[in-house]
């Protein structure tokens, strides 16, 4: 077949059929990959929460809220067990890295502690910055946040006057870090008084004395309230959970 | 047999993509931090080479001289863009690694340099073989690229400790040490072709 000339009418019918397929062939990929796309994304998100939060048997993307602190977007994954406010995963962002963004998730317990972290997302400097995900769980030092509560322990590093080690020559990416992880915090705070637990504020220097009493508090139910006060909390979270539900029905 | 090796083998060492054309430096220097980034770019590059270059022959009589460009750009973002979805829906492990470096392929020169130079005007298989043969060259260089700044770098090797990342060259990971050593690959690629020759 000879070489179709460059004519307009053979140029646009040309160029025409052309995108006309790729507009098809794509169309017709996208409709067969959309849902297992879908399910993909869900399914990391879940691993993700799955390794930071505490035991869980809801499902906690379902029963996810949104939270704004600073002015980012925060997402509380509540984790229940059996109906009792167990801790949550908080999946948090802060654009003061030393590459802008810097996504993570970390777990809380009803306490108030650190289970785990993952950084999601982050544009750092290899080698450096990016060290993030290893160090800050590393028992070394104080450069560990896992078991802290950042209502006792200062979230901020030691240069700043904090209570954590920051990466060694990545000063801007440890204290981003540790802002995503203080305002992580916030948001969990906000959604743990929703399920009718008090938690007091973080980097609180100056009131350790209350919050070492808030914990005790907890504590002593845990030895002492023989499951009582568990099962009186649980009972109120689903209360406030279903109050909660109706008023987003309401509003819809 | 002897013209369609020879046509596999070009790409490979005589006309290296990276090494020889400099073709597609934007990704060469910005996916080879590591040697599996490296690796990884240069499996989904092939990919595409070898299906964007036969369907280009395919449809070569059929496109007019004038708008052969948009032509061949609209068939290969289509190529990348059913790739990204297939590997995003069926290989999430994948897709972790290699996603952000897919959409790259769009615009890498060497996919519509090789449309244009060469399965624009020669056969499917041809066209084929063509692909295969510059995807693996583009592999080779990134690959090993990637090795190198990781090695020198962290001191590893896909991900393997080879020696105390604390003796490590910072810069290497960074974008001048890409530069670097880019060149001196360059100049040893180049030293070994010419002795051959």
């Amino acid at each position: 077949m000879k070489k179709l000339a460059s004519t307009l009418p053979n140029m646009i019918l040309s160029l025409g059929l052309i995108t006309i397929s790729a507009g098809a062939a794509l169309g017709g990929m996208y409709m067969l990959t959309k849902d297992k796309i879908a399910a993909q994304e869900t399914e990391q998100r879940l691993t993700a929460i799955r390794q930071v939060a505490p035991p869980f048997t809801n499902d906690p993307v379902a029963d996810s809220e949104k939270v704004e602190v600073g002015g980012l977007p925060f997402v509380v994954y509540p984790a229940f067990e059996n109906g009792r406010f167990n801790g949550a995963a908080v999946e948090g962002v802060t654009m003061s890295g030393f590459s802008g963004e810097i996504v993570v998730m970390c777990g809380f317990d009803a306490e108030g502690d650190v289970v785990d972290y993952r950084v999601l997302r982050h544009a750092e400097t290899p080698g450096l910055g990016s060290k993030m995900e290893e160090w800050f769980r590393d028992p070394a030092g104080a450069r560990s946040v896992i078991g802290k509560n950042p209502a006792v322990t200062n979230f901020t590093v030691r240069k700043d006057g904090g209570d954590i080690d920051g990466i060694t020559a990545a000063t801007y990416s440890s204290r981003a870090f540790l802002e995503a992880l203080r305002n992580a915090y916030e948001a969990y705070r906000e959604i743990a008084s929703a399920n009718g637990l008090k938690l007091s504020g973080a980097g609180a220097s100056g009131s350790d004395a209350t919050s070492g009493a808030s914990k005790q508090q907890v504590g002593s139910s845990d030895k002492s309230g023989s499951g009582d006060g568990r099962h009186e909390r649980g009972r109120k979270n689903r209360q406030e959970r279903g109050l909660h539900k109706e008023r987003k029905g309401a509003e819809q | 047999m002897k013209k369609y090796w020879k046509i596999f083998y070009n790409g490979i060492l005589p006309s290296n993509p990276v090494f020889v054309l400099l073709l597609g430096m934007c990704a060469t220097l910005g996916t080879t931090s590591s040697a599996m980034n490296g690796l990884m770019m240069g499996l989904a590059t092939t990919a595409v080479l070898m299906c964007s270059n036969p369907a280009i022959s395919l449809l070569k009589n059929l496109i007019p001289d004038k708008v052969r460009i948009p032509a061949y750009i609209v068939i290969i973002a289509s190529f990348v863009t059913i790739l990204q979805l297939a590997v995003s829906a069926w290989m999430p492990g994948l897709n972790a690694t290699l996603g952000i470096f897919i959409p790259l392929i769009v615009v890498n020169c060497i996919i519509l340099g090789r449309a244009e130079a060469f399965a624009g005007k020669n056969g499917v298989f041809a066209s084929f073989l063509d692909g295969l043969g510059c995807g693996l060259g583009f592999l080779f260089a990134l690959t090993l690229l990637g090795a190198v700044r990781e090695f020198f770098g962290t001191g590893r090797l896909f991900g393997l400790a080879i020696y105390p990342e604390d003796y490590g060259m910072l810069l290497f990971v960074l974008a001048p040490g890409a530069f670097i050593a880019l060149g001196y690959l360059i100049a040893l690629i180049s030293a070994i072709t010419r002795k051959k020759s």
